[in-house]
């Protein structure tokens, strides 16, 4: 051991002492190893976190660098975070779950070619004891009801993601405004914000798949379910994936954008995403490819076709 | 690039339930970013230093009290004014720096050059007017008394310069911000450092595994400090 530490104190020393002298050029041996063939172009996606923390990307996105000899840069930032990054230009394809947040940046022109990709569901969690009573309702709404009204204390991302926005939806729904001693907004991903109603044995609104992939690492429980294990369809959680407009933003790399689009949208891409499990489960559950054409994926959310001249 | 072999060795140390090639990739792009960005600080923040510390005009106060107020600034608010710059929007945003590594060290850079710049002073004013008199007397020109004189703060100025690379290399906010924590599908880092990788395991509550993410991180501020000791003690002999 002593041996080792002297042999990485004198690399240090070396690696400091020319770092002093100024003799580091751009571009050292690490990322040449790490692009070995990439022809220079690079794609940057922001997304959420959920599909982040799941190892998703990291599992299906090798295929996709392999087959166009690019590299993807894969920034998870919670879904208001992703799409304001990609409003101003510094990303070219965007991955997010809030529909109504997706249609109005397709309506502002920042995004085209939005398409359905997967989905999975929303889950309340909670501990064991369920100090609110809320397992057996079967009904979000009624869960965050009984939670405001016991004041049990729940863990809110509060940070404009997919999933908080989910539940605004849910407490507007209820009819109940959030708020009080019980209600906790922690600013975080959905992993740290599962820990964190972990820690303090409090009710959480969570994505299946984060749920899943941290289940072996806290003690709470599903108390409501989501639409895939037969839960109230207020708990689906679709995500879409939409390219950055090169109209808006010339630098966005619309090609590799929608070349990327087009292979997730792609049987073998989809079939990926359906195989990817974790702990036995599988988190997410491809939308991209049906037998029949599905047009309804282009109709933003609530438009109806009610025009003044019908 | 002579900091790959340093990265090399570092997993061969501990034991992690990472891909191959990722904690090393980590550790590389950590010492990249600080390594430089602390050279190049030093290389603005100690001429600086000497000219305030040989020097008096109007306004010096002043410029003092900006430099000891960005010893204190927040680096989060640094990583927003360097996410400003650089994003597409920004006036550097021509040149796609957004979420890259260079990103990171010009935030680096803001961060780690109020302490040199500060301390390197510090050491400079601290040595005995006597050293500065002497040389001056003995017929040196002013750059020979600067010269002693730095030669005198030497230490000051390593000091300095540790403070610099601990405040950039330990630093989390805005190297998340401005560089993306991305590591390429095969698990190389990209923009991701100790830091951010640190917060990303704690996010998915892998609570061990930051925790010997952290033990690197120490180790390695830990090493640099003992070669920057060292290579003070050796004086500048030249």
């Amino acid at each position: 051991m002593p041996i080792q530490r002297r042999e990485v104190l004198t690399a240090l020393g070396t690696g400091t002492l020319a770092g002093l002298a100024g003799c580091s050029g751009m571009g050292g041996g690490g990322e040449e190893e790490a692009s070995a063939g990439v022809t220079g172009e690079t794609l940057t996606l922001t997304t959420t976190t959920s599909t982040y923390d799941t190892g998703l990307l990291d599992e299906i996105h090798g295929s996709f660098e392999e087959m166009y000899g690019v590299s993807v840069d894969a920034v998870a930032q919670g879904t208001g975070a992703a799409l304001e990054s990609a409003r101003n230009g510094d990303s070219d394809v965007v991955m997010v779950h809030a529909r109504g947040l997706e249609d109005e940046f397709m309506r502002n022109g920042y995004g085209v070619n939005r398409r359905d990709l997967m989905f999975n569901d929303f889950v309340i969690v909670g501990p064991e004891d369920d100090p609110a009573g809320i397992s057996g309702t079967g009904s979000a709404t009624e869960a965050l009801t009984a939670i405001a009204d016991a004041g049990a204390p729940f863990v809110s991302r509060g940070d404009n993601s997919g999933t908080h926005t989910k539940e605004l939806n849910l407490w507007e729904a209820a009819g109940t405004e959030p708020g009080g001693d019980w209600y906790q907004e922690t600013g975080t991903g959905m992993g740290e914000a599962l820990n964190i109603a972990n820690q303090q044995g409090a009710y959480t609104l969570s994505d299946r798949g984060t749920f899943i992939s941290q289940r072996s690492e806290i003690d709470l429980t599903i108390l409501v379910q989501g639409p895939i294990e037969g839960g109230p369809e207020i708990l689906s959680n679709p995500y879409g994936i939409m390219a950055v407009n090169p109209g808006v933003h010339e630098n966005a790399n619309y090609d590799l954008a929608m070349a990327y689009i087009g292979w997730i949208t792609s049987p073998a891409a989809q079939e990926a995403i359906a195989n990817y499990q974790m702990n036995g489960e599988q988190l997410f559950f491809p939308e991209a490819v049906s037998e029949d054409p599905d047009f309804q994926q282009y109709v933003p959310e609530g438009w109806s076709s009610d025009s003044s001249d019908a | 690039m002579p900091i790959e072999p340093v990265a090399q060795l570092v997993p061969t140390l501990v034991d992690l339930p990472f891909r191959e090639g990722y904690v090393s990739s980590i550790v590389y792009v950590s010492l990249y970013v600080s390594l430089i960005a602390v050279t190049l600080s030093t290389l603005f923040s100690v001429p600086v230093a000497i000219f305030l510390g040989f020097t008096d005009f109007p306004g010096k106060g002043l410029v003092k009290s900006v430099i000891n107020t960005g010893m204190g600034f927040p680096s989060v608010v640094v990583g927003l004014i360097v996410l400003f710059a650089v994003s597409n929007q920004g006036p550097l945003g021509s040149l796609e720096l957004i979420f890259t590594k260079e990103a990171m060290i010009m935030s680096q850079f803001v961060l780690a050059t109020p302490p040199i710049t500060a301390i390197s002073l510090a050491a400079i004013t601290g040595v005995d007017d006597d050293v500065r008199d002497a040389a001056r007397v003995l017929g040196g020109t002013r750059l020979d008394a600067a010269l002693v004189v730095l030669k005198e703060a030497r230490y000051g100025i390593a000091t300095a310069v540790l403070a610099g690379f601990g405040r950039a290399i330990s630093e989390v906010g805005s190297v998340l911000i401005v560089g993306g924590n991305i590591t390429s599908a095969d698990g190389i880092s990209k923009t991701r450092t100790l830091t951010t990788a640190i917060q990303l395991e704690a996010r998915q509550g892998q609570y061990e595994t930051a925790m010997v993410l952290g033990a690197v991180l120490v180790a390695l501020v830990l090493a640099v400090n003992a070669v920057v000791v060292r290579f003070g003690d050796q004086g500048v002999n030249r």
